[in-house]
């Protein structure tokens, strides 16, 4: 991928595919180090199908039979002298408590390491596909916190459609803002 | 500076709009946005789609949203336009700018932008 939004993007798209109500997407960066935490309340894997996704002959998907979304991120982390670690729960097991989390940590100064580029166009993506789910987004950088609550945002609307084009805009400029 | 303030805003503006909207949208635009899509980049042919679907006043007949792999990779970006009545058209290979046009001839003037289908692409 040419910006790891991209991949932030698609990982997500796991997330929601996976029936979660709220998906957390954290970034933590200091000068060295991009740690990239992927949180979702949905089903979970199972121990057997955890072991299998870094492998990019494993897909959910039946349309085709190879899956490159999670190999693709640990490629990029691992040839930044980074890693990605996966932990999950599946529903059947924690009824309660099912979920899964991808964890990326990349060396920013490793000549491999491929920029964020513009994660708040991925966030309003995420969001305008996905309208009936929700997002946590922090973003925390040099002593700043860049934050994005849909839930927050679902209760001032109150009813309004969050994926009206007016709202993905605002939500877009609102988080450039935060940046700037 | 955007505020939570100006969100309200929108939400008092738009909460008229929204009994209008509902049950129509003759036309349905779908981006496939699987890691091939994405890869391949479909981030900015979706909103570009979005921003110009707004823009020539179509937000009200028309919905763009999103799907996961179509499952002709090779193809990617690729965008499907469903339409009452009419053959689903498949857009190949798209850009920005090529989602500009469709927007104009096709989803405003009817007219679908052949040589940007599967059908019309030349390698």
């Amino acid at each position: 991928m040419k910006e790891l939004s991209l991949n932030i993007l698609d990982i997500a798209e796991n997330s929601v595919k996976a029936g979660a109500s709220l998906t957390k997407i954290k970034i933590d960066e200091d000068e060295d180090r991009l740690t990239l935490t992927i949180t979702d309340d949905g089903c979970g894997m199972t121990a057997e199908v955890l072991k299998s996704v870094t492998d990019p002959f494993y897909t959910t998907r039946t349309t085709r039979k190879v899956g490159m979304g999670i190999p693709l991120l640990k490629l990029e982390a691992e040839m930044t002298g980074g890693k990605l670690e996966i932990a999950s729960r599946h529903e059947g097991e924690y009824p309660d408590s099912h979920g899964t989390e991808v964890k990326a940590v990349f060396n920013k100064k490793h000549i491999d390491f491929t920029p964020l580029g513009d994660i708040s166009e991925s966030i309003a993506t995420l969001i305008q596909g996905h309208p009936e789910t929700d997002f946590l987004f922090i973003h925390s950088i040099e002593g700043k916190h860049i934050a994005l609550d849909t839930r927050e945002i679902k209760r001032i609307l109150d009813g309004v459609p969050i994926n009206s084009y007016e709202v993905i805009n605002w939500i877009k400029e609102y988080l450039n803002e935060q940046y700037s | 500076m955007k505020s939570l303030a100006e969100l309200q805003a929108i939400k008092e503006k738009m909460k008229d709009k929204i009994i209008l909207r509902e049950g129509v949208g003759d036309i349905r635009v779908v981006v496939g946005m699987a890691t091939c899509g994405i890869a391949a980049g479909a981030r900015p042919v979706l909103n570009t789609l979005v921003e110009e679907v707004s823009a020539a006043g179509l937000a009200e007949k028309v919905t763009v949203s999103q799907t996961g792999c179509i499952g002709i990779c090779q193809y990617e970006p690729i965008v499907e336009v469903f339409e009452a009545d009419r053959d689903k058209v498949t857009y190949v290979k798209m850009t920005p700018e090529k989602a500009r046009r469709v927007v104009e001839e096709h989803l405003k003037g009817g007219n679908v932008v052949s040589e940007y289908t599967i059908a019309g692409h030349k390698e």
